[in-house]
């Protein structure tokens, strides 16, 4: 097992153009699973890439286990990784995908058969060894991947989506899966996202990127809770947190807050809400609508309540967000500051 | 919508048996006046005494085959029409694997290498051959020219590259090689480009290196485009008499002739049509088998 740490990392391809990846400096924890969140574009693979040795960096430093592993070629750095397609060898049986690395890395063959059928029967896909990728299931497929990695026991395990091809019901148990073999085996893994449910769902910490610089590192609830910017906490959530421009500061609370008036308690900031639209979602409602009266007349806000049977679409509502759940951002950098007081009227 | 469905069903009801026979007759009848004809009319001549310039014809039995079997030119031919269908063969996929993977990378003027590379296909084989035997020839060969600029030689004293048989027989393997070689490029090349980058990334990580991601990753997995690329050359080079004859005419002493030219230089040169006839048929098992193969590639590309 072993620890991946970046320097000033970054990957311009074209010269004159903005970098792909920019200035990351990261630091994993020793068998943490890690989580890169970016919109699409954002650079994650390409950070992916570069940590696993499949593009060289324009300047800065990859480190794993204690050791600069810049010049290593993919195979000195004892890593494995799970294409996003998977990238299963397609003419060789499911037995013989899995035991290539072993191959590769000149294990020794009378050690093949134990290890394949420890990893596959590690994955549940013991009885697909004969066939052939084609004749797989994506998610039978996904599961091959990861056993084709886990075979040689890497120090780092890479992930680029691994969960995008699955539909939605198999994602969900595909997730909960990958998150039980982690704690099993324990070995520092990062993984690429763009969906934010799945980083939060399944990371130790969540590393927000976008157009190639780190937003924001943090565990799940630090970077929902306590975004590091406007982006993050836009990009986190959904509906994403209600902004407001106030004066020189950005103003923003989450939907879940932004309550009827009769809900909350304690230190409040009173709104009026219009309702415009409601959305039903089965355990949850969204409401959206303008602002009236105020310094923030007619923003557009929503709010996400378990119940809103009493309202009515055109009505107009006391709603109310208590004071503690206002995060306060520079209006100029967009980075937050400390919260302050602020005129609403 | 609705006008397309209808469009569909008129063209349907037009759809007689008598149309399709007649949309169908040309390629019948080409293969029976080009291919079929030819082919029956080779074995009846090989049963006979066929001569040009005789018209009168004797049903001879197996006599033919029975003289050709013993006549050592005919072994040598038989000899050389595997040697160089096969090691051309060879030579051509090591190379072309060689250049395709050297011209997969882009790099400046990779556009106009590759096009220089394609031109040896595009080029007339006899324009080719000539060009060779010019560069092979004994007094002019400029092969030898270089070898004696660098001393190998002395002056007058280098290889004749056609004039003694081992040599001639490596040039005719040289110029078949030579010839073969653009096409399988780019058919291995265009193999290489449909293979998704991630598997070799794949296989980098894995651990694999040059060697056996090529080995045992790219090449496995282009198997059946190499196989087209192979069958292809194989009947190219099998059938092919224009090289022999015009670089050596199949000589020294008979020693580069193959099935073809021998054919050729019996059968036509010689008058003796039913030994030429006779001569070309034992090209047919081989043929036969190549294109089973070629069939099973094909079906075999149908359905995957
Ligand atoms: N080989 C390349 N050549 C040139 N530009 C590239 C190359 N690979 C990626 N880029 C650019 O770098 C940027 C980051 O790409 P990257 O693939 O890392 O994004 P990503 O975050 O993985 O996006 P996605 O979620 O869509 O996979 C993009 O603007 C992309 O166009
Ligand atoms: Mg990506």
């Amino acid at each position: 097992m072993a620890v991946v740490v970046t320097r000033n990392l970054t990957k311009v391809f074209k010269e004159g153009e903005l970098g792909a990846v920019n200035n990351v400096n990261l630091e994993t924890r020793e068998g943490e699973f890690l989580v890169f969140l970016g919109p699409s574009g954002s650079g994650k693979t390409t950070l992916l890439r570069m940590i696993a040795g499949l593009e060289t960096p324009t300047s800065g430093e990859i480190l794993i286990g204690g050791r600069v592993v810049n010049d290593l070629s993919p195979r000195e750095r004892r890593i494995a990784m799970v294409f996003q397609s998977y990238a299963l060898y397609p003419h060789l049986s499911v037995y013989k995908n899995i035991a290539f690395p072993l191959k590769a890395q000149n294990v020794k063959k009378e050690l093949h058969k134990a290890k394949v059928e420890w990893a596959s029967s590690l994955l549940g896909i013991g009885a697909l060894l004969d066939r052939k990728p084609r004749e797989l299931s994506g998610g039978e497929r996904q599961r091959v991947a990861l056993a084709r990695a886990i075979v040689r026991e890497p120090a780092v395990f890479l992930l680029d989506e691994p969960l995008s091809n699955l539909d939605a019901k198999l994602r969900a148990s595909a997730r909960e899966e990958l998150e039980r073999f982690h704690r099993r085996v324990g070995t520092t893994t990062i993984y690429v996202t763009h969906d934010q449910v799945e980083a939060m769902a399944m990371g130790d910490r969540v590393m927000v990127l976008n157009k190639g610089v780190v937003r924001q590192l943090g565990t799940p609830t630090e970077v929902y809770d306590n975004p590091a910017d406007t982006f993050v906490a836009t990009f986190l959530g959904s509906p994403p947190m209600n902004l407001a421009e106030l004066g020189d500061v950005i103003v923003g609370f989450r939907p879940e807050h932004f309550r009827p008036a009769s809900a909350a308690a304690g230190d409040v900031v009173p709104f009026r809400l219009r309702v415009e639209n409601i959305e039903y979602l089965g355990s949850e409602w969204i409401v959206s609508g303008t602002l009236a009266g105020g310094k923030l007349d007619a923003k557009k806000v929503f709010s996400r309540l378990s119940s809103a049977q009493n309202l009515s679409l055109g009505g107009a509502y006391d709603f109310a967000v208590p004071q503690r759940e206002l995060k306060f951002f520079d209006r100029a950098t967009e980075k937050r500051v400390e919260s302050k007081a602020v005129s609403w009227q | 919508m609705a006008i397309a469905r209808r469009k569909i069903k008129s063209f349907g009801a037009a759809q007689s048996p008598l149309l399709g026979a007649a949309m169908f007759s040309p390629a019948v009848l080409y293969i029976l006046l080009l291919v079929a004809g030819p082919f029956f009319l080779a074995i009846f001549y090989a049963f006979s005494d066929a001569r040009i310039g005789n018209t009168e014809l004797h049903y001879v039995g197996l006599e033919n085959f029975r003289s050709i079997l013993q006549s050592p030119s005919f072994r040598v031919a038989i000899r050389n029409s595997l040697i160089f269908t096969i090691c051309s063969q060879i030579v051509v996929i090591v190379g072309a694997n060689i250049l395709a993977i050297a011209l997969e990378q882009p790099f400046r003027g990779r556009g106009f290498i590759r096009f220089l590379i394609l031109l040896p296909w595009v080029a007339p084989i006899a324009l080719g051959a000539i060009g060779w035997k010019w560069i092979l020839d004994s007094i002019y060969s400029v092969i030898s020219w270089v070898l004696v600029a660098l001393h190998f030689y002395k002056p007058f004293n280098a290889p004749m590259w056609l004039g003694e048989p081992h040599l001639a027989i490596a040039s005719v393997l040289l110029v078949h090689s030579w010839r073969l070689m653009p096409f399988s490029t780019v058919i291995l090349l265009a193999g290489r480009t449909a293979i998704p980058k991630d598997i070799p990334e794949a296989a980098a990580v894995d651990g694999a290196g040059f060697w056996r991601t090529q080995l045992q990753i790219v090449i496995p997995m282009m198997r059946p485009i190499l196989s087209v690329a192979v069958l292809f050359g194989l009947i190219f080079t099998f059938t092919d008499m224009t090289v022999v004859y015009i670089l050596t005419a199949g000589g020294p002493f008979d020693s580069t002739q193959t099935l073809p030219s021998l054919a050729f230089a019996l059968g036509i040169q010689g008058s003796d049509l039913a030994a030429g006839a006779a001569i070309s048929l034992f090209l047919v098992p081989l043929l036969v088998i190549i294109a089973y193969f070629m069939l099973r590639v094909a079906h075999r590309a149908e359905v995957t």
